[in-house]
């Protein structure tokens, strides 16, 4: 402060007024226009490709491979085509969204508990529990499918069920990557409420049950909420797993029909279908993201992972 | 010395607690209530695929007659280190990008190419992006609407996306004029993966790395500027070392991603392409073919791979992966702890007690 002042002294009236005075010199410009040129690169960038996914959707199912840059003539019957009671896409979608919500709200209830255990409480073997929780989301998932695989096709003597198939099979391997990313993007928001919330509640006579209950839980909704999408999201797009243990047509998850769509005579690819497809499977999650970019990018950033 | 004897008998009296703290004591039992679920299902779910891969990774399906009894041999029978050390005792030769050589290193060198190469690119791109956001005043929640869009993709989607756009006829060589066969089983497809991957990839690199950009004062870069900086001087002496820490762990995760690399080159190239085959690939398709043993051992390979790369990033880089305070204050103690015992027992006293200082956060402790 006072080298300010004393610089100030220093200055005259005049040379103040010209200090003051916003200066716009050509390398102003140029930077602004720079700003403006290379925003418009990060738009082009992220864009164009997912431009060229919904164009190429909208084309008649034989001009899959037209480099036009408008549909001519555009038409919905790609979308027509991808409900083709032989593709069960419908029935992809249906076991995508079963997998994914119960995985996302099993994960919730599990996360929810030891997130907040992780943020608040004081307890031995807290660091071994955090860098289990996260070394496990940096393990291969190929890793953990095989002997998953081979549990679930009945091959140990000591589980005789054939689960191949079945919601439980791939729910269950999905909470290896989705419990870590709820647990740890939860502890980072549980971390973020101000612990005087609490000790105000404990003051006025809550145990710290209750007051987790009824101070932290309906202020920690957000993070909740955004984690909850994050988690969902991931599950949805998941691939390995699904292709894994989902092998009849019925128990395909959306991304592995997607992934195993076959033209009319089997030799062409159905460009037009498959991209169809990917906007059908692309648009919801773009939707979540478009409503709450500001959440996702928090919970994202807070969390740290993924 | 008169003040040390004074101490010591204080030092040494167990602290007295009339009144339990409920924010800090006897937390124990609360804590293993909460965190026990989370952590059985992740002992059922990570900890026994993850031991039983080893445990199978030393077996393999019997298979054939059994020259002694005449019968055909049924189960599993023990190999010891078998199925690794087939890469050198009886490889199973392929011919991809890099010339004729065992289908295990093959993969291992495509899992390493694609993860150094992806992540410079990535990287780079990404902290431009970030650059780029943090200095523009308008529009940027428009530009973080869009850069959420290749991130919220499927990685599937994305792959046949850039199926598309790299088919024979596809637009990319209508654009560049050429003819590249980008999704046969060559160079060109390797090419092919990463652009696609980065795409997928970057924004969100400079996404995190934006976050951290905004979390340095304005203040700073006045007073480089005061000084003198160029802006390439700010960049590299300011902005580097402060976004460091949120880098370091965006890029050791996005590293540990790209080593797992399986949707992406399996949904655009295809299966049996070895110019793009992951160790993961290589693993599923053993897997696939019922061949446990030797599909548990790759994926103990990339496995082994990951936890050394992971390991060396936290040695070397210092990333703060689990970043608690409480935690990182523990540590810290210890540190502290250790040392002045190992000054003590060279200086020949007895070590000091190892009193448990109150750490009340983070903050106070470090």
């Amino acid at each position: 402060m006072s080298t300010v002042s004393s610089t100030a002294m220093r200055t005259s009236a005049d040379e103040v007024a010209t200090l003051a005075k916003p200066r716009r010199s050509g390398k102003d410009t140029a930077l602004l226009v720079g700003g403006i040129l290379g925003m418009a690169i990060i738009i082009v960038y992220c864009l164009l490709p997912f431009y060229w996914m919904v164009v190429s959707s909208l084309r008649l199912p034989t001009m899959g491979r037209s480099t036009d840059l408008i549909p001519n003539p555009p038409t919905l019957e790609n979308y027509v085509s991808v409900f083709d009671p032989r593709n069960q896409f419908t029935t992809a979608i249906v076991n995508s969204i079963i997998v994914s919500t119960v995985t996302t709200v099993l994960t919730l209830v599990f996360g929810i508990l030891a997130a907040y255990a992780l943020a608040r409480l004081r307890f031995r073997f807290k660091g071994v529990v955090l860098a289990i929780i996260i070394a496990c989301s940096m393990f291969p998932g190929i890793t953990l499918l095989i002997p998953l695989f081979k549990l679930f096709t009945g091959s140990y003597p000591w589980f005789p069920f054939d689960w191949m198939n079945t919601y439980q099979a791939l729910i269950i391997p999905s909470l290896s990557f989705g419990l870590p990313l709820c647990v740890w993007n939860l502890t980072a928001f549980f971390r973020q409420l101000p612990v005087e919330l609490e000790q105000a509640a404990m003051v006025d006579g809550c145990s710290p049950g209750q007051a987790f209950v009824k101070v932290i839980m309906p202020l920690a909704a957000p993070g909740v909420f955004t984690t909850a999408i994050i988690t969902f999201i991931a599950v949805w797009n998941e691939f390995m797993i699904a292709l894994t243990f989902g092998t009849r047509a019925d128990m395909y998850t959306a991304t592995v029909a997607l992934s195993k769509f076959t033209g009319q005579y089997g030799f062409d690819t159905p460009w037009g279908t498959i991209m169809a497809a990917g906007v059908i499977l692309t648009i919801p999650l773009i939707i979540l993201v478009l409503v709450f970019q500001r959440r996702i990018v928090a919970g994202l950033t807070a969390g740290g992972v993924k | 010395m008169t003040a040390q004897t004074q101490i010591a008998p204080a030092a040494v009296q167990p602290l007295k607690r009339t009144k339990k703290n409920l924010l800090s004591d006897g937390q124990d039992l609360l804590a293993s209530l909460l965190v026990s679920p989370t952590m059985l299902v992740i002992a059922v779910v990570v900890g026994f695929p993850i031991i039983f891969s080893f445990r199978e990774s030393l077996f393999r399906t019997a298979g054939g007659v059994d020259p002694n009894t005449g019968i055909v041999r049924q189960g599993e029978a023990f190999v010891g280190m078998q199925n690794f050390t087939d890469i050198f005792t009886n490889p199973q030769t392929i011919v991809g990008v890099y010339g004729s050589m065992d289908r295990l290193i093959n993969a291992f060198i495509n899992t390493t190419f694609f993860t150094v190469v992806c992540v410079v690119l990535e990287t780079v791109i990404g902290v431009a992006m970030a650059v780029i956001m943090s200095k523009a005043f308008k529009g940027r929640g428009f530009v973080r609407a869009a850069i959420l869009i290749p991130w919220a993709i499927p990685t599937i989607v994305s792959a046949k996306m850039w199926g598309l756009i790299f088919d024979a006829n596809g637009i990319a060589n209508r654009v560049t004029g050429q003819s590249t066969l980008w999704l046969a089983d060559n160079a060109s497809s390797q090419w092919a993966v990463i652009i696609a991957d980065v795409w997928k990839t970057a924004p969100f690199i400079g996404l995190l790395t934006l976050a951290g950009l905004q979390t340095i004062p304005d203040e700073v870069y006045e007073a480089a500027r005061v000084d003198g900086a160029s802006a390439w001087q700010q960049f590299t002496r300011i902005t580097l070392p402060m976004v460091k820490p949120a880098l370091v762990v965006a890029v050791l995760f996005r590293t540990l991603d790209t080593m797992r690399m399986f949707d992406l080159p399996m949904g655009m190239i295809g299966p049996g392409k070895y110019s793009v085959e992951t160790l993961s690939m290589f693993a599923y398709f053993e897997n696939n073919a019922l061949r446990y043993g030797p599909a548990a051992a790759y994926s103990i390979v990339l496995f082994v791979y990951i936890v050394v790369v992971a390991f060396l990033f936290v040695k070397l880089l210092g990333a703060d992966v689990v970043g608690d305070p409480e935690t990182q204050a523990i540590a810290d103690r210890r540190k502290r702890q250790r040392k002045l015992a190992k000054q003590a027992r060279r200086e020949g006293r007895p070590a000091p007690a190892l009193t448990g200082s109150t750490i009340t956060n983070g903050d106070s402790a470090s």
